[in-house]
């Protein structure tokens, strides 16, 4: 599995970073990307998808590979 | 909880933002209101068009263009363009909200925030200690407010004695002023003042304190186009957002608990559900319903709205919309999934919405360490405010006396 955020429609309310912290990171703003390629190690997949789930934006997405 | 009353007869034309009714409980008439009308009207109060689904709010969010944030009061008349009370970048409209709104980011980013927890977490200790063995205490006026106006005060870089005179300012504004437009513009008038001086002092002495005033002027000697006048705008907008929204938060979550015995215990057996608790809480207690002003001939949810028309967005009626949220009117406090929409969806996300995560986290965290038992003391021991801020002014608490300070922190 993979995250991506997008970048266009993160308004950094850092709900991600709260609830998944490993796989996220944040700007000098606030406003944050997935790190790395994204990928999701298999232990952190119950944590990604509460990030989506929470994301007031809707602004990350879980992809499978 | 009184009974689920039937909306008033001409509430889709004349809806009051003040019925007592709608004050203590808007969730009820937003239920019906949501089947009936899902969009009202009204005259009152300079004028406001109120929708209730969280399709209709949310859309109204992400449409800077034809939704403007130059006038945010829910209340009062609509000045004309020009003639607005600027608080940048929440009055700002694209596209000079972004640069705006990119002076103030960095400054309320989670590390920043984490390194505000200590004050917060020492000034609630403070404000239970000063309960001493009293059984019966206001948790609005002797603890929520002070919370959010110490660590305000920090971050704004004022001295602790001004703290008082800020409370006052902010009651003034957001709590009398909604219906006495000559309070609001006293008070602004005495922070305008107040602001324009610390800028003059700070510049002069240049001294590194670390405080938001500071590091404004410090950008403004880098590059930005930055006036006197934005920054005190700037401070008011922190003073005014940052102090009476998180004591209303407090306050509703600290309501909550007194009222649903149930939920207290389980999060004082298990503080670690408390974060999932507290979105929980945001959500259902949404304290924020913010304005907006069209720009062009529109329409909201079928009602036509002409240019220089206000909108009011209460966001906690999006989020007890059931096509957005499952069992929207029940507070689930073990919510997994908590989209809502508490500090705003778009461009204008709160600034401060780490900030009063952590202010809301510490003071139930040190609430319910101390004070694990308590009831509201009687029937009308709670007085809700309306308009744009909605909490808990007074709220009588009864508990046995406050367990002393075990020092474990």
């Amino acid at each position: 599995m993979r995250i991506k955020v997008d970048p266009a429609r993160c308004q950094g309310h850092n709900r991600c970073l709260d609830l998944a912290r490993d796989l996220f990171v944040d700007d000098d703003f606030g406003y944050v990307t997935e790190v790395g390629d994204g990928s999701v190690p298999a232990d952190e997949v119950r944590r990604a998808e509460l990030a989506v789930l929470n994301c007031p934006e809707a602004a990350i997405e879980l992809i499978a590979d | 909880m009184h009974e689920r009353r039937e909306l008033p007869e001409n509430w889709a034309s004349d809806f009051d933002l003040f019925d007592p009714a709608y004050v203590e409980d808007p969730y009820s008439d937003w239920v019906q209101m949501r089947a009936q009308c899902p969009v009202a009207r009204s005259e009152r109060y300079g004028g406001a068009v109120l929708p209730v689904r969280h399709e209709d709010i949310a859309q109204i969010a992400h449409d800077p263009a034809t939704f403007s944030s130059r006038v945010l009061e829910a209340t009062g008349p609509v000045p004309s363009p020009g003639r607005e009370l600027k608080m940048p970048p929440i009055t700002s409209d694209p596209p000079d909200h972004d640069e705006q709104r990119r002076l103030l980011l960095p400054l309320f980013t989670k590390p920043r925030i984490r390194a505000l927890e200590g004050i917060a977490r020492r000034r609630a200790a403070e404000l239970i200690d000063a309960f001493g063995d009293r059984t019966v205490v206001d948790a609005a006026d002797e603890f929520a407010r002070h919370i959010p106006v110490t660590v305000i005060a920090r971050m704004l870089g004022v001295p602790v004695q001004d703290e008082a005179t800020f409370d006052r300012w902010v009651v003034m504004m957001l709590k009398e002023g909604p219906k006495e437009q000559a309070v609001r513009r006293e008070a602004i008038r005495a922070i305008t003042a107040y602001f324009s001086q610390l800028i003059a002092v700070q510049r002069e002495s240049g001294q590194e304190d670390g405080g938001i005033v500071q590091a404004l002027l410090t950008k403004r000697d880098t590059g930005p186009t930055l006036t006197d006048d934005d920054i005190v705008g700037m401070c008011l907008l922190v003073l005014v957002a940052g102090i009476d929204t998180t004591w209303s938060a407090i306050g509703s979550c600290l309501w909550h608990l007194a009222t649903h015995p149930v939920d207290r215990r389980r999060l004082v057996d298990d503080p670690a559900l408390l974060d999932t608790a507290i979105e929980e809480l945001l959500r259902a207690y949404a304290p924020i319903t913010i304005g907006r002003t069209a720009t062009c001939p529109t329409s909201v949810g079928g009602v036509q709205m002409a240019a220089g028309d206000r909108v009011l967005l209460p966001f906690a009626a999006a989020n007890r919309d059931p096509n957005a949220f499952d069992r929207a009117d029940e507070v689930l406090i073990d919510r997994e999934e908590n989209r809502h929409l508490t500090f705003g969806l778009g461009i204008h996300r709160c600034i401060g919405s780490n900030l009063a995560r952590m202010e809301l986290k510490v003071a139930l965290t040190e609430w319910l360490r101390r004070v694990p038992e308590f009831e509201l003391a009687g029937e009308r021991d709670v007085t809700w405010t309306g308009a744009n801020v909605r909490g808990p002014e007074v709220l009588h608490l009864r508990f046995a006396a406050a367990a002393l300070d075990g020092g474990d922190r």
